[in-house]
């Protein structure tokens, strides 16, 4: 058994040692979970070999969520696998452990010791300073779905604020489309071939330190990084079949600013990382606005902007929000149902590439919920920006059920 | 802070005779002011409060659609500062760990977080949204967040039967800002001060929503609580029926739990 199976397997038992002792305690688990059936239609065929043709992408998703609390509140457990199975790309097809762990909370500080997820941030189209977990790709080119990243916290609560110190050991490597899957890059990534600078060779525990707290309408958030770059540089292998992705050791310091008036959210994130070759300077920023009750109805409409700015090279990893301006929109009915729209674009200023976007879900009765995506990209430059994933347009309908 | 600023009044109340206030004070604004008081006063120092609930929505054709939550209320002593509270839903399944914390204030905007468990994070929201529905029932933001003395101007109506009781009825305006009702009447019983009945009036000055607090309960010999609160929407003829367990007071909860760092630590 390799190295990093083996570690894989020690965490798990240790998980499960925890779950058993704390069930010991006499308190019930609670479960609940979901399943879900999701549908892709592509309006063309795939660009590149083997990404086949026009159609159906059919796809089934389940997670259990397992939650403890002692009987005297101050210890919790959580246990949440996620897996997924795709009829079409095999990478997707995945399974993952979201959360496991144990926790234990005194009067002003909690200790947790597992898997979890952290998300910081503020800004709507980018989640450019949430660095902890990463990003599980496959499962939406949003990059809001994230792989359980193995912990220690300590959290800290003052009266002039929270600190949170995270120890991260076992590094989670990116998850990537395959060759059949859909937004690849013309050459798949081989993410069995992964490679690490040498001074991130993945055995190392990395290190964050964050402060967060707010002043009257200011929410603020500061924190200090260091480890191994979640997001990996894409190199052509030497047979020039394949990507393989590259991890390197970063220093990163990011800040996330909210002001809150009325009906004004103003919104930053900002980034400086000290990266493999160079120092890369990256923010997001913007206005959400909302109408409340529009027309003498329940319904809400917001109107956002954003804009995206990074100065990396093409030596670091890629990013498509370098100079591009995000408007969007998002109306909610407030209703039962509890039905919600997002509509949005993401317009880079350089080579005018439109990136579209609509959200849409809405509650049948207690327990289902249908959601609606569309994607869609028109314009840009050939070689640059998302030029690659010109022809996967797709309409995504899910219908999850949950218990 | 606008504080309440009648000589007589502030006497009274200091010298807790609030009680003599009713038939003391001479103008309807006073009077309804002092009813208010002793109302809202007959609940001070409960410390805190833990409470699961149950939410019903009906609409015109009767179809229902359940939620169900927990609420937990810490009690600010001073007057000019507006209690926490920290809402947690449990179904629907899909919105289930969602949590609101509110810091109420007086007359200035609450602050307010919502935690989004499927992302994990922790949004602080925009609290001018008063009148807004509150997940998707006929009761709006305000009338579980305005409930502090002073976000309102008061007004002595009459007094007359309600149900087996007798009832004060003042008349209520509220004093903060983007509230969506330009009046509410009150119906308060003369015996254990509490608040039976509320009509509540748009912009336009229609009767928009009637609210109706049913099965009170007495804890620890002087803490009121209604069990049974029906909203019903004049205008749409949809309805939502909050029926609250047991509540549990004093639980040992502190600042510590009502702050915004403990949104992703609830579960």
């Amino acid at each position: 058994m390799n190295p990093r199976r083996f570690r894989a397997l020690a965490v798990f038992w240790t998980m499960m040692t925890l779950v058993v002792t704390a069930s010991a305690d006499g308190s019930a688990w609670e479960i609940s979970g979901s399943g879900a059936l999701q549908t892709r239609v592509f309006a063309q065929d795939g660009l590149w070999p083997d990404q086949g043709t026009s159609g159906g992408q059919f796809s089934l998703s389940g997670s259990l969520d397992m939650r403890w609390r002692s009987d005297s509140g101050d210890q919790r457990a959580s246990f949440i696998p996620f897996g997924r199975w795709d009829g079409t790309d095999d990478e997707r097809t995945h399974a993952d452990l979201r959360e496991a762990y144990w926790a234990h909370q005194g009067s002003d500080f909690e200790i947790l010791i597992g898997i979890d997820k952290v998300f910081w941030g503020v800004a709507e189209s980018l989640h450019l300073v949430d660095v902890i977990n990463q990003t599980d790709l496959v499962e939406d080119i949003d990059q809001e779905d994230k792989l359980g990243q193995p912990m220690i916290n300590l959290a800290l609560q003052r009266e002039w604020g929270l600190i949170n110190v995270y120890l991260l050991p076992y590094f989670r490597e990116r998850t990537f489309p395959g060759v059949n899957g859909r937004f690849r890059t013309p050459l798949p990534v081989d993410t069995k071939s992964a490679v690490y600078e040498p001074r991130a060779d993945g055995k190392r525990t990395d290190f964050a330190l964050r402060y967060s707290h707010y002043f009257g309408d200011i929410d603020v958030g500061l924190y200090y990084f260091r480890g191994i770059g979640r997001e990996p540089l894409l190199q052509v292998s030497g047979n020039g079949q394949r990507l393989i992705p590259r991890y390197g050791l970063i220093n990163q310091m990011g800040l996330d600013l909210q002001y809150t008036r009325n009906a004004w959210l103003w919104k930053l994130e900002a980034m400086v990382r000290d990266g493999v070759d160079e120092l890369i300077l990256a923010a997001v920023g913007g206005f959400e606005y909302t109408y409340y009750q529009v027309a003498e109805s329940s319904a809400d409409v917001g109107f956002l902007m954003e804009y995206q700015y990074d100065d990396r090279s093409t030596n670091a990893p890629f990013t498509l929000a370098d100079d591009d301006l995000f408007i969007g929109a998002r109306l909610a009915l407030n209703d039962r149902q509890n039905t919600a729209l997002l509509a949005g674009v993401v317009v880079d200023m350089h080579t005018a590439e439109a990136f579209f976007n609509i959200e849409a879900e809405r509650r049948f009765g207690n327990d289902v919920v249908l959601e609606l995506r569309v994607r869609a990209i028109a314009g840009g430059r050939a070689g640059v920006g998302a030029y690659a994933f010109r022809q996967d347009d797709y309409i995504q309908v899910q219908v999850a059920r949950f218990f | 802070m606008k504080k309440f600023e009648n000589p007589v009044i502030s006497l009274l109340v200091a010298s807790g005779l609030m009680l003599a206030v009713p038939s003391l004070a001479t103008t309807p604004e006073e009077k309804g002011f002092a009813i208010a008081a002793r109302s809202d006063r007959s609940d001070r120092g409960f410390g805190d409060s833990d409470v699961e609930l149950t939410m019903a929505l009906r609409n015109a054709a009767g179809m229902e659609s359940g939620r169900s939550l927990r609420i937990m209320t810490l009690e600010m002593p001073d007057e000019s500062v507006g209690d926490k509270s920290l809402v947690l839903f449990s179904t629907p399944r899909d919105i289930q760990g969602t949590a609101l914390l509110s810091h109420a204030k007086i007359l200035d905007p609450d602050d307010q977080w919502l935690f989004l468990p499927a992302l994990k994070r922790v949004k602080r929201i925009s609290s001018t949204n008063k009148s807004g529905p509150f997940v998707g029932s006929e009761f709006a933001f305000e009338d579980f967040t305005a409930i502090e003395l002073n976000k309102f101007a008061y007004r002595y109506l009459h007094e007359e039967a309600c149900d087996e009781l007798q009832c004060d009825v003042v008349e209520r305006i509220p004093r903060y800002e983007n509230s969506g009702y330009t009046k509410q009447i009150s119906w308060i019983d003369t015996a254990t001060y509490q608040i039976r009945k509320i009509e509540f009036y748009n912009q336009r000055g229609d009767l928009k929503k009637v609210l109706e607090l049913n099965d009170y309960r007495k804890y620890a010999g002087k803490y009121w609580r209604a069990h049974r609160l029906t909203m019903t929407n004049y205008q749409t003829r949809k309805s939502t029926v909050l029926i609250y367990d047991e509540f549990s007071f004093g639980t040992g909860l502190t600042d510590k739990d009502f702050v915004k760092g403990r949104l992703s630590r609830l579960r």
